[in-house]
Order: C-alpha cells, then structure tokens, then sequence
C-alpha cells in the first residue's frame, strides 16, 4: 500500500530533461501576460527550480538558478540581479529543507512551497523598496498563491519520466505496483 | 552543513557557500545595475540569449490574433475602410497646411537665426509587453537598435506623448511611460504658455505637476503639450489635461490625466530623430548651460 511519505523509488531525472522543464518554465513567464493575468501568473521558473531544488538536489545547481534569474531579469525589464539573487535564495534554503519536503503529501508540500514563494517575493520586494520602489498593493503576492495551487499538478507531471515502466524483472517492479 | 562530509563523499562546496557566492555576485550586479549603470553591454549579451524565447514565447497570441483577423466580417471591413478614407482626407487638408506653415516657419527661424529643429522621422513600433515589473510603468516594443531606436528618444501614439526609450536592445527596446514615478516631462498649458514639469505618480496612471505657486494661473481642463525645451521631446505634442487642483498650501497639487494611452492601442510611434545634445548657446549669453543627462528630469532652465 502507498502511504502519505513512503520513499518511494524513482529514477534519477536526466539532466535534459531538467534543462527543457526550465526552459518551458522561462517561455511561460514570458508569454504576453498582462494586467489582472500578469498579477495572478505564477512565477513558473521559480516553481521549476524548487522543484529540481528539492527533488535532485545534487543536479540542479546554483548557477542555473542563477542564469535563469538573469534571464528573467532582462525579460521582465528590471535591474539585472534581482531574480538572480531571490532564485538563488530560493533555491538555498529549498536544498536545506528537501528531505523534510519529501516526506509531505503534495499538498502539504505545496504549503512549504507558497511559504517559499512567499520569501522569494518578499526579497525582491525588499530589493525594489531599497532601490526606490513603491509597494505595488496586497495583489502582488498573488502569485505565490496561484503557484502554490500549481505544485502538485507540476510535481505528478515533472515525476512522470521518473516513473516510468519498471522491467518486469527489475527489484523496484514489486514495490511499484501499488501506485 | 553542521556535520564534516568524509573525503570521499566530497560534493564541492557546501550550499551555504554556493549561496554566499551567487548572492554576493547578484548583489554587486544590482548595485553596479541600479547606481551605476555600468552593465549595459552584459544586458545586450543576456538579451541576445533572451531575445529567441521572448519570441517563441509571442507566437502563440500573434497565431491567435491572426486567426482572429481572418474571421472578420466584410462589412467591419468596409465601414472600417470607409472610415479611414474620411480621415484621411481630412488629414490630407491638414497635412498641406501644416506643410505651408513648416516652410514659413522654418523660413522665420532662418531670419532669426534660431537653431533649426531636427528633422523628425519614426518608426512605427508594435507593443510586445506592458507593465511586466509591478514597480514601474514601463513597456516593450519589437524595435530595438538594429532599427536604429536609441534610448533617450521620445515615444508617441496617435493622441500624443506616452513616453521615452530608456534601455534598448538589438531587437527590443523598453519605453518608460511618462506615468513612471522617476519619469519627467516639461510641459507649457497652451491657455496661457506658462511652462511647467510634469512627473509621473507611479501607479495610478496620473500626472502631477509639482512646483506650481498656489495662486498660478492654471485651472481644471487645461490642456498640457511638450514645451521642446528639453531638446528630447519636440515641442506641441498633447501630453494630458489637469484634472484636479489643490490651493491650500504655498505650492498647488495639481493632478493630470494623460492624453495618451498605451491600453488602447497595439502600436507607438518612436521619433528616431537624432537625441540632441545642448551646445553652449554663443548669441546669448544668459541662456542655460550644457546638460550631461538624457532625460529632462536631470535639468531644470529656468526661461
């Protein structure tokens, strides 16, 4: 029987596959969002890289989050850094709570995650109002809400590769089938 | 890490230590980025990376608005076609008279040897995002450098001025609008050619006119255009119309809606005149000075 928490065996995520969930994770942020969708988008590249964060947390390093941050900086027109420094963030103290975040069912994972989208807004927040900033209303934390929703949704899609057929003379095949 | 990893279980540095790294790193850009601006050739490497996902991710509502633009009926069409064709002719008249008048004028300036205004030629420009950053009032379009856009010129619609090119990108250029809390426009009230600054509110899409005695002649409807003595904005273009004064303290707080919109439109018009530069002005001496900046909040002359 499946249990909320029971370690359950996947295979390691390919470092390609990592690298296209990031990539549609920044085409999405850049779709033509605006007005009333632009406040309720969540911020896909920041779900992707916690994801990975918590999930390969050997593979997914610093500097992706990095480079993604830079990315989003230039696509969203602000100063260059300040994705960068709230995904790096992210992803820090994401790496530092994995194994307690897998424990969770997903939807009390998702509540770890809408606590850290939370942060990484009220970084760059913190950053905007140091650089002359006005606090831009209650709604600009939206997104950590809608994103939250996303989890787990965008966990069972992005563990579907992992999954996979097991052979039927592989050792996990027995341990699978309740799933 | 709390504990001591054994060699051979060596990962490279800890997390703290990556972290403390990458901040670090993106704490330096964003000082050098927010007080410097010394990143702009790092910003056009990031954008050329940048520049095949913006597009990528275009397609699907460019793909929409086509399909959309199929169905439309005949009969939109040619009520539309109809329509245009009025209005043009209407423009054709005015367009011939303010070709007259350019040449007279152009003529008096001659005689009064007063420098000649630039020629003024743009480039018609199509919105490709609005209002990404919830921190200022800014918005992208799909001409950038290799359409010879360069920052500092002033962007229109067809009503009047929505604001200036401040960051440009080989395919893409950012138009700060005139709304923006760091944005400033001078501007006369053509009742009376008193002249004015207008600064952006942030965002709630107003003007405001600080600076203004609380006796100055300046009253609810009053239409505001570019004064042009800035040297970026050339000068009569509508920029809002003054919707709200306050007279109870030693300076009026006087409250504009701007006349153009970029909600209402898909495209602006960018001037690609070249930005001019102040000279020392040699006929009069009293005149002002040089200015370094590109946007007319950096100087104030006083007339």
């Amino acid at each position: 029987m499946h249990y909320p928490g029971a370690p359950e065996l996947l295979r390691p995520a390919s470092l390609k596959f990592i690298l296209l969930t990031l990539v549609s994770g920044l085409l999405l942020n850049l779709l033509p969002w605006y007005g009333l969708t632009l406040s309720f988008r969540p911020d896909f590249v920041a779900l992707v890289l916690l994801f990975w964060a918590i999930h390969e947390p050997r593979k997914l390093g610093f500097a992706a989050a990095w480079i993604a941050g830079l990315m989003m900086d230039i696509g969203d027109g602000v100063i260059l850094g300040q994705h960068a420094f709230a995904y790096t963030l992210g992803v820090y103290v994401a790496i530092m709570l994995h194994r307690r975040i897998q424990r969770f069912t997903l939807w009390q994972q998702a509540s770890h995650v809408l606590l850290l989208l939370f942060l990484l807004q009220t970084t760059m927040l913190i950053i905007r109002l140091f650089g002359g900033g006005v606090f831009p209303g209650p709604g600009y934390f939206l997104s950590c809400l809608t994103g939250a929703m996303l989890w787990p949704a965008l966990s069972l899609l992005f563990l579907l590769p992992q999954r996979g057929r097991p052979d039927s003379d592989s050792v996990y095949s027995a341990g699978n089938k309740g799933l | 890490m709390d504990h001591q990893a054994p060699p051979f279980f060596k990962h490279g540095p800890s997390p703290l230590a990556r972290f403390v790294f990458f901040a670090s790193i993106s704490l330096v850009l964003m000082l050098l980025d927010a007080r410097l601006n010394a990143l702009d050739s790092l910003r056009q490497i990031i954008s050329v990376a940048v520049a095949p996902l913006q597009r990528l991710a275009m397609t699907p509502a460019e793909l929409l608005d086509r399909t959309g633009n199929f169905f439309v009926t005949q009969e939109r069409l040619q009520n539309e076609n109809a329509m245009l064709s009025q209005r043009q002719l209407v423009q054709a008249a005015q367009l011939q008279r303010m070709q007259a008048m350019q040449a007279e004028n152009e003529h008096l300036r001659k005689i009064l040897s007063v420098q000649q205004r630039r020629g003024e030629s743009v480039v018609a420009a199509e919105i490709i995002y609005t209002g990404r950053d919830p921190f200022s009032q800014k918005i992208t379009v799909d001409k950038g450098s290799t359409h010879k856009v360069q920052a500092g010129q002033p962007a229109l619609d067809d009503i009047g001025v929505i604001g200036q090119v401040t960051q440009v990108y080989p395919f893409s250029s950012e138009i700060t609008l005139l709304t923006d809390k760091d944005q400033a426009i001078p501007v006369e009230i053509v009742r009376n050619g008193a002249r004015a600054i207008a600064f952006g509110h942030g965002q709630d899409g107003a003007l405001e006119l600080p600076f203004m005695a609380a006796n100055a002649d300046i009253q609810n409807g009053d239409t505001l255009v570019t004064s042009g003595i800035d040297g970026v904005y050339p000068a009569g273009l509508p920029v809002g119309v003054v919707s709200k004064i306050e007279r109870n303290a030693t300076f009026a707080k006087i409250t504009c809606t701007p006349s153009a919109g970029v909600n209402r439109h898909k495209q602006v018009l960018i001037l690609i005149g070249e930005v001019r530069r102040f000279r020392k002005p040699e006929l009069n001496p009293a005149g002002a000075g040089t200015t370094g900046g590109k946007t007319p909040a950096s100087r104030k002359r006083r007339p």
